[in-house]
C-alpha cells in the first residue's frame, strides 16, 4: 500500500510530462497527415523496406544485449586502474554523428581499412563489410556501449551486502549468477533490448551506407522517396506511424516481461565480488574487456588520427558552431531532465508511460522536421525557431534513454524506501529530496551525460530549418564535406568526439561525485 | 530567459520591417555554408541592390522543391535557387513561379529558353578516380571490369538521380541489363553525395560518383593533382542548375534585378571556385587555370525538362530492380 503511495503523489506531473512529449511526436506526424488530406497507403517496395528494417533491427539488438552482458559482468566484477576512464570512452560510439563514426568504422573494416590491410599481409583472404551484416556490425559498434552501460547499472543496483551474503555462504560464480544476477538481468535486459530495437528501427544512414545498395532500404528511406521524390505526404505519414506502432508494440512487450528487481535495501557500500577471485574467471572477464574495447575503440583511434592534424587549425566558423552546439545542449538537457525526472516517478505506477518516451527515436526525423515545420510556418518563420525546436527534439530524443537508467533505480528505491517514508509521514516534497534525489543521483548524471552528449552529436531537425547564420556542429560537418573539405569535417569530427565526451564525463562524474563503484 | 529574448527577437523584426526591403531566396544548404558562393553573392549584391538579401539554406535541390510545395503560395521566398533540370518541370506545375525578364547569352552545351528559370551555373556528372587509375572507357566496360564504384541513392541525392538519367539515357531499354552489370561493381550507395566522396577519399573504391570539375577543387584548394574525372564513350550526363521568381513575391523589381545580377560577371565569378561547377556566362577573366586541365566530354546528355519526371520513375523501378536481386 505505501508502495503504491508513494508513486500516486509523483503522478501528476508525469502524466503532464509525457503528454506534453505525445503531443512533440504525434502532433507534427499528425500535420503531415493533415497537410496531405489523408493516408497514402505503401507500395510493395515500402514493405519490403519494412522487412529489411525489421530484420536487421532485430539481429542488431539481439547481438548488441548478448555481448553487452559479458562485457557489463566483467566491468562490474573487476576493479583496475582506468575502469572509469574506460567505461567513458566505451561510450563514445554511441554520440559521434552517424557519417563519422561510420568513417572510424570503415578505417578498421573497410575494404581498405585495418583489418583487411592485416589479413592480406597475413595471406588470408579480406573480409567484405558491406552488407547486412555490416548494417549489423555497426549498430553493434554504435548500440553495445549503450547496452552495457544499461546493463552495469542493473549490476550496480544489486547491494554489496547481497554478495557479501553469497560469499559467506560460500556460493560460487554459478550460483551468485542464478540467485543474483539472473534476476537481475531479467529486469534489466528486455528494457535494454526495447531501447536498442528502437534505434536500429529508425537508422538511415548506417543502414544505408553499409547495406551496399537498394537491397538495403530501410522504412526512413522509404519515407525520404515518398517526400523528396514524390511529395507524397501522406504516404510518408503512414510509413512514419508503421515505424512507430512497431515501437510501441516492442515497448510493451519489453514492459510486460521487465521484473521488477527487489533486492531489498542495502548501506551503498562499495562492491567487492568474492565469487569472482578466481584465475579462471578473471581470465574471462579480462579477454571480454579486451575485446570490447579493442573492437569499440580501434575506429575511435582511427578518427582521432584522421583528425587529429587538423582540428587545431579548424576555422573560426567551425569553433562558433561548437559553441552553438553547447548551449543547444545545455537548453536540451535541461528539458530532457525536466520531462525525464517526473516521467520516471509516474512510470513506477504505468510503467507503459516508457513507451511514450521510447516514441522519440522511433519516430521519423525526416516526419517530425516537415510536421513541425507545417506546425510552426503559419505563426512564424521557422529558421528562427531553428535552434529552440533543435533543442526540443534532441530532448525527446534523449529522453528514452533517460528513462531507462532512471526507472531500474527508481523502483529499487521504492521497494526498498517507500514503506519507511510512508510511516514516517514524510511530504512528497521531502521524499524527492531526502530519500529519491540522493538515491538516483548517479542515474541522473548518467542520464543527463547522455543527453547532453547525444545533442552535441545528433543533427536532429536542423538540416530542414538551418539557418546559414547559425549552425551545430553536426551541420557544419555535413557543409565542410559538402564543400570537399573532408579534412577540415575529420577535425571537426574529432572536436566533436572530444567535446561530447568531456561533457558526458562531467556530467556523468558529478552524478557520483562521492560515490565508489 | 532564451525563449524570452527570441520572442522579443521575433517581435523587434516584425515592426522594423519598412526599413530596407528585404529579398529573400531559398537555396540549397552547401549554397549558403561558409564555403559555399552565398556569403560572397550576398555581399556583392547588397553593395548595388541597398537592400537586405537573405539566403534560407533547405537540404538539397529536392528538399528545396519539397519545402516550396510545402509552403505553397504563403511562402516568404522571392526566389528560388539551386534547382535543376530534373526539377524544373515539377517546379513550373506549382504554378507558383513566374516568367522572369532576363535575356542572356550563355555559354550553355545546349539552347536556353525557359521562360521561368534562369540557370547559373552547370557541370557533368563523371567518374573520379586516382590518376595512375587504369579507369573504363564506358559503362559496358566498367561493367565487364572489376573497378569497384560508390554512388548515391537516387532516392536521397541529386548526383544519384543525375547517373540514374545519365544511364537511361544512354541506354533506353537497356537501361536495365546496364544496371545488373553494374551491381557487382558497386561497393555501396550512399545517402549523399558527401558520404559517397568520403568513402572514396578513404580508399573504399577505385572510382566515385561526382563531376568532372571536382578535380580542379583539389588542384586549387590542396596543390593535390592526384585526382581525375574519367571520360565516359557514352557522353556524360548534364546538371544545369538554375533560379526561378515567385508569383507570389512581394519585391518583383528586387527579384529581376537579382536574377539579372546572377548573369553578370561579379556573380559568374565567383561560381567556379565555390560551387565547383562552371558558371552559366563565361566571366571576363576566363576560368582558373586549373579548369583547363579538366575533361570535357565529346557528348552532352541532358532529358528534357518536360519528360524529366516519367522517365525518372521509370528509371528507378529499373534501377531498383537490377540492384535488389
Amino acid at each position: 500500500m505505501a508502495a503504491r503511495a508513494f508513486a500516486i503523489r509523483r503522478g501528476g506531473p508525469g502524466f503532464v510530462a509525457a503528454a506534453l512529449v505525445a503531443a512533440v511526436i504525434l502532433g507534427p506526424v499528425a500535420a503531415v497527415l493533415w497537410r496531405a488530406g489523408g493516408g497514402g497507403w505503401p507500395g510493395p517496395a515500402d514493405w519490403a523496406a519494412l522487412r529489411f528494417t525489421l530484420t536487421q533491427a532485430t539481429l542488431s539488438t539481439l547481438i548488441s544485449v548478448a555481448l553487452a552482458v559479458p562485457a557489463a559482468r566483467a566491468l562490474a566484477r573487476r576493479r583496475f586502474v582506468g575502469r572509469r576512464l574506460l567505461i567513458t570512452a566505451l561510450g563514445a560510439p554511441f554520440i559521434l554523428p552517424v557519417i563519422v563514426a561510420v568513417l572510424g568504422l570503415l578505417a578498421v573494416f573497410g575494404r581498405a581499412g585495418t583489418l583487411n590491410a592485416a589479413l592480406d599481409a597475413a595471406g588470408l583472404p579480406t573480409v567484405q563489410i558491406y552488407g547486412l551484416h555490416g548494417v549489423v556490425l555497426a549498430h553493434v559498434f554504435f548500440n553495445l556501449p549503450l547496452a552495457t552501460r544499461i546493463i552495469l547499472q542493473g549490476w550496480q543496483s544489486i547491494p554489496a551486502e547481497r554478495f557479501r551474503l553469497a560469499a559467506s555462504l560460500g556460493m560460487n560464480a554459478g550460483q551468485v549468477m542464478r540467485h543474483l544476477e539472473w534476476p537481475m538481468l531479467r529486469a534489466v535486459v528486455p528494457g535494454a533490448l526495447m531501447v536498442i530495437f528502437a534505434i536500429c528501427l529508425s537508422s538511415f544512414a548506417v543502414a544505408l551506407t553499409l547495406g551496399g545498395g537498394p537491397r538495403a532500404t530501410t522504412v526512413e528511406l522509404a519515407i525520404y522517396q515518398a517526400f523528396r521524390f514524390d511529395f507524397d505526404l501522406g504516404r510518408a505519414a503512414v510509413l512514419a506511424c508503421i515505424q512507430l506502432a512497431l515501437v510501441t508494440m516492442a515497448a510493451i512487450v519489453a514492459l510486460r516481461v521487465a521484473q521488477t528487481g527487489g533486492f531489498g535495501a542495502g548501506l551503498d557500500r562499495s562492491l567487492r565480488r568474492f565469487d569472482a577471485e578466481t584465475p579462471a574467471l578473471r581470465l574471462l572477464d579480462g579477454t571480454v574487456l579486451l575485446l570490447v574495447a579493442l573492437f569499440l575503440l580501434t575506429p575511435m583511434v582511427a578518427i582521432v588520427l584522421r583528425g587529429g592534424g587538423a582540428v587545431l587549425d579548424l576555422p573560426g566558423s567551425v569553433w562558433r558552431a561548437a559553441a552553438v552546439s553547447l548551449a543547444v545542449a545545455a537548453a536540451s538537457t535541461a528539458l530532457a531532465l525536466a520531462l525525464a525526472l517526473p516521467m520516471a516517478l509516474a512510470a513506477l505506477r504505468r510503467p507503459m508511460i516508457e513507451a511514450v518516451a521510447l516514441l522519440g527515436i522511433a519516430a521519423s526525423p525526416l516526419v517530425i522536421g516537415v510536421g513541425l515545420f507545417v506546425l510552426i510556418n503559419p505563426w512564424t518563420d521557422p529558421t528562427r525557431l531553428a535552434l529552440a525546436v533543435t533543442a526540443l527534439v534532441n530532448a525527446v530524443m534523449a529522453l528514452p534513454f533517460a528513462l531507462r537508467v532512471m526507472t531500474p533505480q527508481l523502483i529499487d528505491i521504492r521497494c526498498d524506501f517507500g514503506r519507511l517514508c510512508d510511516s514516517l509521514g514524510m511530504s512528497p516534497r521531502d521524499q524527492l529530496r531526502l530519500v529519491i534525489l540522493p538515491r538516483l543521483r548517479r542515474q541522473i548524471g548518467f542520464a543527463a551525460g547522455l543527453a547532453a552528449a547525444l545533442s552535441i552529436g545528433d543533427l536532429g531537425v536542423i538540416a530542414l530549418f538551418a539557418d546559414p547564420e547559425i549552425a551545430t556542429l553536426p551541420l557544419q560537418i555535413l557543409r565542410l564535406m559538402g564543400a570537399y573539405r573532408m579534412t577540415d569535417a575529420a577535425g571537426a569530427g574529432l572536436l566533436l568526439l572530444v567535446l561530447s565526451l568531456t561533457v558526458f564525463w562531467l556530467l556523468d562524474q558529478g552524478g557520483r561525485a562521492d560515490a565508489d563503484a | 530567459m532564451k525563449y524570452l529574448a527570441l520572442a522579443a527577437g521575433l517581435f523587434a523584426t516584425t515592426t522594423a520591417v519598412a526599413e530596407t526591403p528585404t529579398l529573400t531566396i531559398y537555396t540549397y544548404d552547401s549554397f549558403v555554408s561558409d564555403w559555399g558562393p552565398g556569403p560572397a553573392v550576398e555581399e556583392a549584391f547588397e553593395k548595388t541592390c541597398e537592400c537586405d538579401l537573405q539566403f534560407v539554406g533547405a537540404g538539397d535541390g529536392a528538399s528545396l522543391l519539397a519545402r516550396l510545395r510545402l509552403e505553397g503560395a504563403r511562402t516568404d521566398a522571392d526566389i528560388v535557387l539551386g534547382l535543376d533540370t530534373g526539377l524544373t518541370a515539377a517546379a513550373a506545375e506549382t504554378g507558383l513561379f513566374t516568367p522572369h525578364s532576363v535575356s542572356a547569352e550563355y555559354d550553355l552545351p545546349i539552347a536556353w529558353d525557359d521562360p521561368l528559370f534562369v540557370p547559373f551555373d552547370w557541370g557533368y556528372f563523371a567518374f573520379v578516380a586516382d590518376a595512375q587509375f587504369d579507369a573504363p572507357g564506358n559503362f559496358r566496360e566498367l561493367a565487364d571490369s572489376d573497378t569497384s564504384i560508390v554512388i548515391q541513392d537516387p532516392r536521397s541525392s541529386t548526383p544519384g538521380l543525375g547517373l540514374l538519367m545519365w544511364v537511361k539515357t544512354a541506354y533506353g531499354d537497356e537501361a536495365e541489363e546496364i544496371w545488373a552489370g553494374l551491381s557487382d561493381n558497386i561497393v555501396t550507395v550512399t545517402k549523399g553525395w558527401s558520404e559517397a566522396y568520403g568513402l572514396f577519399q578513404e580508399g573504399e573504391s577505385d572510382m566515385v560518383l561526382s563531376y568532372t570539375t571536382s578535380p580542379a577543387y583539389h588542384i586549387i584548394a590542396e596543390d593535390d593533382r592526384s585526382k581525375t574525372a574519367v571520360p565516359f564513350e557514352e557522353g556524360h550526363y548534364m546538371q544545369i542548375e538554375v533560379a526561378g521568381k515567385l508569383a507570389g513575391t512581394e519585391q518583383p523589381e528586387l527579384a529581376d534585378a537579382f536574377l539579372k545580377f546572377m548573369t553578370s560577371d561579379t556573380f559568374q565569378s565567383i561560381i567556379p571556385t565555390t560551387n565547383w561547377m562552371y558558371p552559366a556566362i563565361m566571366p571576363e577573366a576566363g576560368l582558373p587555370d586549373a579548369f583547363d586541365t579538366l575533361i570535357e566530354p565529346e557528348k552532352s546528355l541532358l532529358v528534357p525538362a518536360e519528360k524529366a519526371v516519367e522517365l525518372r520513375d521509370q528509371a528507378l523501378e529499373e534501377w531498383l530492380r537490377a540492384l535488389s536481386q
